[in-house]
């Protein structure tokens, strides 16, 4: 099987990469716990894979016990040892990755978080090679802490893996179905089958159908859309580009495939800096967006669909609600009502104020952004728009330093739970003043808010149905203050070879896209 | 008894007339006047230039009263008449799925002539516009650079010494970074929060920004040749005179070595503006020279770079017009070196 790529993200090493190589990772490694590796919704749902069983929490919430599958070995012939799982979260401190704060409520983690060098966990994470058993201690009960452990930082990685970003010259050993053969940056990556692997859970690791997986880089999205209809590549990592659509979809019908991932494109309004700090303006731009031209800007109707809240669809607690259209009532987006927009910008007195639309200069992003600098003209602002390349443009939305007022992001969430927006990317637990790792982009935390957010969380360490109730009323006061134009919701795009079978969606977001390993080809 | 052209007349000052046989004598300026004039190939070329000025500076006359569109204005859902049947900009894709949003093609009529961008902006009003940026930019910074590199080059040039030293390492520092990487870094920073120096500030969409930013890029290039004259002229035996005669140093450069240095600075314009619209076009197709909504002939690349498989107008039209000013501007700018460079008295039929 070849696959086209743009280009492997940050890094092959589990305790690095964010997001980018998650489709290849979870093929190679394995954690404790993951998302079921199947179709449909039912992808994400928990399950033991290199642990025998999900545990209970103990201690009030505040103890997990894992016991590992015994015979489980690393691709080098190497055991899978209980040890192996501190040295991965310790390594999320000393290499350093990127989610720290993920782990920081194992005991010890603050004082990792403080003095990465000297990390040990030791006694947050109670390790027993003999018996193979993995007990985490933690300061406080964390209802996700379970989703956390199935994210990549939580693989297992031999005992012996250095406190140092591991390369391509020397990936680490892997426990799942495909190893590395070799990688060479910017050219290609092999993965061959590991022979040291056998299916111990179905759910969790199956074995794969190819043989090989040739991943060849460095290519452009038009040119990935070229090699796969041509046959030279039997899928495309990157979203076709919008003028290849049209011909694709017509030409190549049978062999695209649209599903829905569950991901919010947004503009995050800066609630701290002018005009935005109003709320009566932060409505204004809601109400005025027609998020009908946004999606044809970004592929049509049949790519997106219009969304005026923080939560997807198909998401714990997701309650349709749509209060920025004219005639609401049904939670869904009929059209733009800019008279009540206008209205809100009169009254609000910041007419004639300077905007800058920030974005990156990928077409899409930047047609986005150009709508937004006509629309806030229309609405009396005199808008400019900022285009910063892709690498300094999240840093510089990050930083409440720059005082970003505007800009077009997305969220695609780590693991299906509220918390991971209401508490990170629009809560006050998510702004660090002055930091390039400020998830909330909006600097939004409103106290009352706030509250509600830190109930729904311990609620759901308890009572899960009870804690998706608040986690919607959440999402409606979150909505009414306005830190985000919601846009749409978009549909993944999956263009394959005639040749490949066995299409399955996964849209857990280790995946998001086909099961690369469950396909064949003809 | 003088002589004039080789021959040899008798000259009565009081005489009213020339006398018979007396050839009148021309200016150097004249004579490469005439050259000029008289080479084809380089009026062709300014015609095409001046052509392309004038054209473009008449996109808001095309955009307001024949295209009857606002470029700069996102139009994601507007609609359009063709052929008398109202159609949409942005066109649905076929087929099944229907995916994809494909701007309008080329209509060759009065509106959406080269067809819709992703913006389903008009592309021909856009590409005047560009044009009239990119002249606007390409020619400001020539002027602005040449400016700066005379008074270098002749500060340099005149005093030597120290003076010469230190001017001439600066430019050498400067001319050490390769011009586009120099370019791209400078704007890169400056584009995040703007320039201010002292009272003057400018915001980060402004035209200013990247017109200081090719000027000062390529001060070196200019610098270094006028520098060079000035030395050669300072030897000369008319300044030497016009010092024994107590000339101040004032005097000296800009009554003596100024006119003598000035045809530098002439033959390198018009090929100093193609590098400049060269160099503004590469950094708005990097996103890092002009700010969009604002057009320039980058920029209409950039937006094309994405439609080449689909409308591919987009991209080809501002690249035409950017291949055609630079040829021109190339052609002419051969055509006054050889008018003003006495070396290329050969090359060029008189």
């Amino acid at each position: 099987m070849v696959l086209a790529w743009n280009g492997i993200g940050s890094s092959i090493d589990p305790a690095v990469d964010y997001d980018q190589n998650w489709t290849l990772l979870n093929m190679i490694y394995d954690g404790l716990v993951t998302w079921k590796k199947v179709g449909g919704s039912d992808g994400n749902t928990l399950v033991p894979d290199l642990a025998q069983q999900i545990p209970q929490a103990t201690d009030g919430g505040k103890t997990y016990v894992f016991h590992l599958r015994p015979g489980i070995a690393y691709s080098n012939g190497t055991p899978v040892k209980a040890s192996d799982f501190l040295r991965a979260i310790e390594r999320e401190f000393t290499v350093p990755g990127p989610v720290g704060s993920f782990y920081q409520g194992i005991v010890g983690g603050d004082a990792c978080a403080k003095t990465p060098k000297t990390c040990d966990l030791s006694k947050g994470i109670v390790v027993d090679d003999a018996t193979g058993t993995v007990t985490f201690h933690l300061t406080s009960p964390d209802p996700d802490f379970l989703q956390k452990l199935a994210l990549p930082f939580g693989y297992a990685v031999p005992s012996n893996t250095p406190d140092k970003e591991v390369g391509p010259s020397n990936p680490l050993p892997a426990t799942g179905p495909y190893m590395i053969d070799h990688y060479t940056p910017n050219q290609e990556i092999l993965l061959v089958r590991n022979p040291k692997f056998h299916e111990w859970s179905k759910d969790a690791q199956p074995q794969g159908y190819p043989d090989k997986i040739d991943i060849r880089l460095s290519l452009t999205s038009e040119a990935e859309v070229t090699m796969v209809e041509h046959g030279q590549a039997d899928w495309m990592y990157d979203q076709p580009p919008s003028d290849r659509l049209n011909e694709i979809a017509t030409q190549y019908t049978n062999q695209v495939h649209l599903n829905p991932v569950p991901q919010v494109y947004h503009m995050a309004l800066n609630t701290r800096v002018a005009p935005f700090d109003n709320v009566k303006v932060r409505q204004a731009v809601n109400y005025a967006t027609d998020r009908a031209a946004i999606i044809k800007a970004w592929g049509g109707p049949q790519v997106a669909t219009p969304t005026c809240q923080i939560l997807p669809p198909d998401f714990p607690g997701y309650a349709a609600y749509c209060p920025y259209t004219t005639n609401p009532g049904d939670g869904k987006w009929h059209g733009p009502d800019m008279a009540k927009a206008q209205q809100l910008v009169a009254e609000s007195g910041t007419k004639g104020q300077k905007v800058a639309v920030i974005c990156t200069p990928d077409e899409a992003s930047k047609a986005v952004c150009l709508y937004f600098v006509s629309l806030l003209k229309q609405l009396g602002y005199d808008s400019s728009i900022k285009v910063l390349s892709a690498a300094v443009e999240y840093p510089y939305v990050q930083d409440s330093s720059n005082k970003a007022q505007i800009s077009f992001s997305y969220w695609y969430p780590d693991y299906p739970s509220g918390a991971d927006w209401f508490d990170v990317v629009v809560g006050c637990n998510g702004f660090h003043p002055n930091s390039s790792a400020s998830a909330n982009l909006s600097e939004f935390c409103d106290p009352t808010i706030q509250k509600m957010t830190e109930k729904a969380i311990q609620t759901s360490v308890t009572d899960q149905a009870a804690a998706n109730q608040m986690w919607s009323q959440v999402d409606k006061a979150t909505t009414d203050q306005a830190p985000w134009v919601s846009l749409f919701l978009p549909k993944h795009i999956d263009f394959v070879s005639s040749r490949v079978g066995n299409y399955i969606f996964d849209p857990n977001v280790l995946v998001g896209g086909i099961l690369i390993d469950q396909a064949w080809v003809k | 008894m003088s002589t004039v052209g080789g021959l040899e007349h008798p000259i009565d000052p009081l005489a009213d007339a020339p006398p018979e046989g007396w050839v009148a004598g021309r200016s150097p300026w004249a004579l490469a006047a005439h050259k000029l004039v008289r080479n084809r190939m380089a009026m062709a070329a300014l015609a095409v230039f001046l052509g392309i000025v004038v054209v473009s500076f008449m996109g808001p006359f095309y955009a307001d009263h024949i295209a009857h569109t606002d470029p700069f204005t996102s139009q994601l859902t507007a609609t359009t008449v063709i052929n008398g049947k109202r159609v949409d900009v942005l066109q649905q894709g076929g087929g099944v799925l229907k995916l994809g949003e494909t701007p309008i093609g080329p209509t060759w009529q009065r509106n959406y002539f080269l067809g819709a961008d992703s913006q389903g902006r008009d592309v021909a009003a856009r590409v005047l516009y560009g044009g009239r940026t990119s002249l606007t930019i390409g020619i400001g910074s020539a002027v602005i650079c040449s400016l700066l590199a005379v008074i270098v080059g002749m500060v340099a040039g005149f005093y030597g010494g120290v003076t010469d030293s230190i001017i001439s390492r600066g430019l050498d520092v400067v001319w050490a970074f390769p011009v586009y990487l120099l370019a791209i870094s400078i704007a890169t920073v400056l584009l995040t929060q703007g320039l201010t120096i002292g009272p003057f500030s400018i915001s980060a969409s402004s035209l200013w920004l990247p017109t200081l930013i090719i000027a000062v890029i390529y001060v070196p290039y200019v610098a270094r040749p006028v520098r060079g004259a000035v030395l050669s002229v300072r030897e000369k035996e008319f300044i030497e005179a016009a010092i024994a005669q107590g000339a101040s140093n004032r005097r000296l450069i800009f009554n003596e070595i100024l006119p003598n240095v000035i045809t530098v600075l002439i033959v390198l314009l018009p090929l100093m503006i193609a590098t400049t619209i060269l160099t503004e076009s590469a950094l708005s197709y990097l996103s890092i020279g002009v700010q969009p909504p604002n057009a320039s002939w980058g920029t209409i690349i950039n937006d094309g770079q994405q439609l080449l498989y689909t409308r591919p107008w987009v991209a080809i039209a501002p690249g035409i017009m950017i291949v055609l000013t630079v040829l021109s501007l190339n052609v002419f700018g051969d055509g006054v070196r050889d008018a003003l460079d006495p070396r290329a008295k050969l090359r060029v039929k008189d």
